[in-house]
């Protein structure tokens, strides 16, 4: 066949299976994509992955349908030890593949810094939902709740400054409220990660790493340590929930009753904790 | 009988004396130190050991003849090692760039049989959700040796033994800028292999191979282990990287252009490049930490005013070129291959060179982006999300160059050219996973998940592995002088792409399920997908296996010489005799031509004139 | 592969260094898988009055090989009999008694949250009196089951207590100690871990390393089947 040919067969075919692949991806997997929308932050990120399948599924297709079709094509019938045409390039279509590629690329980034910067209106959504550090480029809203995730060497546990500084085992959220967590650690390097809530931060010593999420559905959702961090990583796991307001309200009150006794055992709260002296004490 | 007076079994003598000497004295300062009582390991002791176990090993070995032979006033000499006694040369100190080649194929092909061995451990744990086989301290050190063992040989997989044993001979020099330096480079990979399994006697090592303190400060003596080891790995990457790149740039034959180079051989310079300035850093890096464990210095401490971001920049500042240290070789090697089988010349040759150069340069740029939700300045990330992305514009190209090479060919379907193929199948899902994570908005929910782990076992072992494959079935008859069965080798080839898709296909899945990197257990709802991935993690295990018979019953048993130039290459490296002499170029050759001419009536052999077969 | 090129006349050597190869990695192989397999010790709950009981120890000093100086749990097995293990099997869905006999001083609490018990049934009885809280320095250990929400401190002796424990575990009732009671309930099968939450490793920064970091010493399973 015809060198024009061969490219026109190839063009379809790949067409053909990136509409496909697209419509797939959107309709059938879209809605399945990980973490789901139980928070503003949780949703855009499933946003992002699904733009970003759907955006490399052709260029990935390209690649399969071009490799294929010539590997098929091509292949050396005859068993004949001839050589095939000497073909050392053509420019305009490097030029034209380089535009391409860069192109895509300074979209996706383009759009991968719209999404951690943009200000939609409920002032949720900014920064993903990352860690990001102790100056946020998220601004605080006013009636946003303030968690302290504090990880230790094996066990996540919370504590609630705006309400007397409770410390509690396990996490319950208000929907529909920003949640500002604030992450550091006691001993090594943990990463708290909320996979529902979209929420991911390491838990430095030392350090205070803030990252947000805005609930906006019931359920539980699933908390697990995400970098390794000794022994028991592997079992560093938990449940949270979220809740109503008026569930939450009622869950931290009995949890400020509850836990009264260690409560006046803790220290103020602080961004981070230096329990220890620098020394190796036991 | 002269196996015992090999300069091996005198390494092994030298550093377990070196060990015991040393660690005596390191001992006594070791106690000097009073928490050193507390603890029931010391560790000053077993890193001075350490010292004075390499020292004893390159000393057995023979490094310091040549030294002291020159400081007692004996004439400079490049050569003396060069032609020890027939194969008592490959057990011992040799700077014959060939023997080193095989050398590091030994050496590298015992370390990833074991690292292997562990991968198969690890799945056997996670064959269960929730109730542990192993203890979880255990599980975590084969974990760590696993991936260390991994990286540590995998920057020397193709550079070893391709880069030693062919690159001279593609670049009609016939030996490397510094034959003494490159012997050193290789002989400090055993030592670090032993001294790496060595941490599992002493605790073991529960921390990862990334390494991240304040848990690497706080865990068992076995870390000191992991400190050496890498360190003299790192070390050995700096002189390896310089001495490819002064070979390369000074010792090329006369009309050996840098636009005639083998694209194998812009893959190893690009690689060399990287070596030479990446592992420093890292080098520093785990002194501080061997200083954090025996002085107390609290670099990494935040307590003691130090901070873990410090080793998490640095540590990555070398990983992330390292990442590509483990993936140029692998280009070059596809491009090298690609032409022959195809019949016809690379397809655009600048571009090529352009996409290896290209990824090597932007590699230094993009290390922040495996610290996006670590709480470093957050307005950095656009910045690493940008030039993240932008790394596969460069290896863009190389597709492109790789298709373009294909298109319109004569396709032979041999081995080596379906490794090259599966290459491009791998590293385009490693590629497209790798734009998830480089993205910020998702790579909150991938971060430190499976999906970065099947990530990069797509670029590296789908990647590297596949390209080392390629070339072992390409190049081994011509080092070695005798062929491989093909029949095997189609086997192996078959089962190891198969198995190999269906073992880290899913796990891209597992991971955006919520299955963290380096746990012992998971969600239960994943049991049925582990189970699915455990046993055909086995299967490619035993394709591996398949390899290795084939490499033991062709190489020892069957014995077959091979033909001079059985692909009908125009690489000068085929145009020598099989197998090849020991100087092989008795005087410089001339190169008259590219090695990339398929097809084309005007070009004419690479040398001239082309060398007689025996 | 090093040897594929020696000649075929030199084959003695060719092989005594390939069967030489063959062995060491062989011997690596063995090290490892043996090295990977191996939990310690699991001791069965035993019975008292009123049900399942679990009695521990905590040392501050092994005494033994191969870790003399780390401190460590110890438990009773149904016999009486002291045995070096944290592997625990107790029964599903069924309250446990769990006396804990401390032995080791007052390391300190780094997260004086745990200085209050939680999750039992009923309240913490230490040296026969109800605990409400504990001053987080005095903790010497605690025995926490973090998927059961059990956490109890374990009251520490004091440094000017006369007759410490100063012999290899176990140590005998007739040295000083503290006693701890209190019971749990256990929930579904399955293995759950159960650690120390006092930074009690002495010598490791941070005294999370050596035994806080061994099944077998300051962590272990409950293991409930």
């Amino acid at each position: 066949m015809h060198e024009r040919g061969h490219i026109r067969r190839a063009l379809i075919i790949w067409a053909v299976g990136s509409v496909i692949a697209v419509l797939l991806i959107i309709f059938a997997l879209g809605p399945h994509m990980p973490p789901g929308s139980a928070t503003e932050e949780a949703k855009s990120q499933r946003f992002t992955n699904v733009l970003l399948a759907a955006v490399m599924a052709p260029l990935a297709l390209a690649m399969i349908v071009a490799f294929l079709y010539a590997i098929i094509t091509f292949r050396n019938r005859d068993g004949s030890l001839g050589d095939g045409p000497a073909d050392f390039g053509d420019s305009r279509l490097q030029l034209g593949w380089l535009i391409l590629t860069s192109s895509v690329v300074l979209l996706l980034a383009g759009l991968g810094t719209y999404a951690l910067y943009e200000e939609p209106a409920n002032a949720a959504g900014v920064g993903a939902g990352g860690g990001q550090g102790p100056a946020p480029i998220q601004r605080t809203s006013l009636n946003r709740l303030v968690v302290q995730v504090i990880g230790q060497q094996w066990q996540f546990t919370y504590r609630f400054p705006q309400y007397g500084g409770v410390e509690t085992f396990r996490l319950e959220l208000p929907v529909n409220r920003p949640v500002e967590f604030h992450v550091t650690s006691l001993d090594v390097v943990h990463a708290f990660w909320a996979y529902q809530l979209g929420v991911k931060a390491d838990a430095v010593p030392g350090a205070d790493n803030i990252a947000f999420a805005t609930p906006r559905h019931l359920g539980s959702f699933d908390i697990r340590c995400a970098e390794l961090c000794g022994v028991w990583h592997g079992e560093m796991s938990d449940k949270g929930l979220i809740v109503a307001p008026s569930a939450f309200t009622s869950w931290i009150t009995s949890q400020r009753r509850a836990n009264a006794p260690a409560t006046g055992n803790l220290p103020p709260y602080a961004r981070s904790y230096f329990p220890d002296p620098p020394g190796r004490a036991g | 009988m002269d196996i015992l007076g090999s300069g091996i079994v005198r390494g092994i003598v030298g550093a377990v004396v070196g060990y015991v000497i040393f660690y005596l004295i390191g001992r006594r300062i070791g106690n000097t130190i009073p928490y050193v009582a507390d603890l029931d390991q010391n560790d000053p002791a077993i890193f001075i050991g350490y010292l004075g176990a390499i020292a004893g090993w390159l000393a057995g070995l023979g490094f310091l003849a040549y030294p002291l032979r020159r400081m007692a006033g004996a004439p400079a000499d490049i050569g003396s090692d060069r032609h020890g006694g027939g194969s008592m040369r490959y057990l011992g100190l040799c700077t014959d760039h060939k023997v080193i080649g095989l050398q590091y194929l030994g050496a590298v092909g015992v370390l990833f049989f074991i690292a292997g061995l562990n991968a198969m451990l690890i799945r056997i744990e996670l064959l269960r959700p929730a109730s542990p086989i192993y203890s979880p301290g255990q599980y975590l050190t084969i974990v760590t040796l696993h991936g260390t063992m991994m990286i540590m040989i995998m920057s020397a997989v193709v550079v070893g033994p391709f880069g030693h044993y062919l690159m001279p001979l593609m670049i009609g020099s016939g030996r490397m800028a510094f034959p003494r330096l490159e012997a050193l480079s290789f002989w400090l990979v055993p030592i670090a292999g032993a001294i790496l399994m060595s941490s599992v006697d002493f605790g073991g090592m529960a921390i990862g191979w990334t390494g991240y303190p304040t848990l690497a400060n706080q865990a068992n003596a076995g870390i000191d282990g992991y400190i050496v080891a890498f360190a003299l790995i790192a070390f050995a990457m700096i002189l390896n990287g310089l001495n490819i790149l002064a070979t390369v740039i000074h010792m090329r034959a006369p009309g050996m252009s840098w636009s005639r180079l083998p694209m194998f051989v812009w893959g190893i310079v690009a690689t060399g490049a990287l070596m030479a300035l990446a592992p420093m850093v890292f080098v520093a890096a785990l002194v501080m930490e061997a200083l954090d464990r025996t002085a107390s210095t609290n670099f990494y401490v935040a307590s003691g005013g130090g901070s873990p971001f410090l080793y998490e920049n640095l540590f990555w500042f070398f990983g992330h070129p390292e990442v590509y240290i483990l993936a140029l070789p692998g280009f070059g090697i596809v491009l090298e291959l690609l032409p022959v089988f195809s019949r016809k010349p690379l397809w655009g040759y600048r571009l090529g060179v352009a996409g290896i150069l290209g990824v090597a340069i932007l590699s230094f740029a993009v290390w922040q982006h495996h610290l996006f939700v670590s709480g470093i300045n957050s307005n950095l990330r656009p910045f690493y999300m940008l030039t993240t992305e932008l790394i596969s514009v460069p290896t863009g190209l190389i597709f492109l160059v790789g298709l373009g090479t294909i298109w319109g060919g004569k396709l032979r379907f041999e081995v080596p050219m379906l490794f090259s193929l599966a290459f491009f199948f791998n590293f385009l899902i490693g590629g497209i996973s790798g734009v998830f994570l480089s993205d910020v908005p998702s790579d909150v929910t991938l971060h430190g998940s499976y999906f970065v782990m099947a990530h990069f076992h797509y670029t590296i072992m789908g990647g590297l592995v596949f390209a080392f494959f390629a070339g072992i079935y390409y190049w081994l008859p011509k080092m070695t002088g005798l062929q491989l069965n093909q029949r095997l080798a189609k086997w192996h080839f078959w089962t190891m792409f198969i198995f190999f898709n269906t073992t880290f296909l899913p796990l891209f899945a597992a991971g955006m399920l919520n299955m963290p990197r380096r746990v012992n257990t998971y969600d239960p709802d994943l049991r049925g997908l582990n189970i699915w991935v455990s046993i055909s993690a086995f299967l490619l295990g035993i394709s591996m296996l398949i390899f290795l018979f084939n490499l033991v019953w062709s190489l020892a048993f069957v014995r077959r010489p091979a033909e001079q130039n059985p692909w009908r290459s125009r690489g000068l490296e085929w145009q020598l005799p099989t197998p090849v002499p020991a100087d092989p170029f008795l005087e410089p050759p001339v190169i008259e031509d590219a090695p990339y001419g398929y097809g084309d009536p005007r070009s004419v052999p690479v040398i001239d004139p082309v060398p007689e077969s025996p | 592969m090093q040897n594929a090129t020696g000649s075929a006349s030199r084959r003695g050597p060719v092989l005594a260094v390939a069967a030489a190869v063959t062995f060491t990695v062989a011997m690596i192989a063995w090290y490892l898988i043996s090295y990977v397999f191996g939990l310690p010790p699991t001791v069965d709950a035993h019975a008292n009055g009123r049900g399942t009981a679990i009695t521990l120890q905590t040392v501050a000093a092994t005494g033994h090989a191969p870790h003399p100086d780390w401190v460590s749990y110890y438990a009773m097995n149904p016999s009486g009999k002291w045995v070096h293990g944290t592997i625990l099997k107790v029964p599903a869905h069924s309250t446990v008694t769990v006396t804990v006999i401390n032995f080791d001083g007052m390391s300190g609490l780094r997260n004086p949250f745990l200085s209050q018990p939680r999750g039992t049934i009923g309240s913490v009885s230490v040296n026969g009196k109800p605990l409400r809280v504990m001053n987080p320095d005095e903790a010497s250990h605690t025995f926490t089951i973090p998927r059961l929400g059990v956490s109890v401190p374990i009251l520490g002796v004091g440094d000017n207590a006369p007759n410490q424990c100063d012999v290899p575990a176990p140590c005998p009732m007739s040295t000083a100690h503290t006693t701890t009671t209190f019971t749990i309930k256990t929930g579904k099968p399955g293995w759950y871990r159960w650690q120390c939450f006092v930074p009690c490793g002495a010598g490791w920064i941070f005294g999370n390393g050596g035994p806080m970091q061994t099944v077998g010493y300051m962590d272990g399973y409950l293991q409930v089947a």
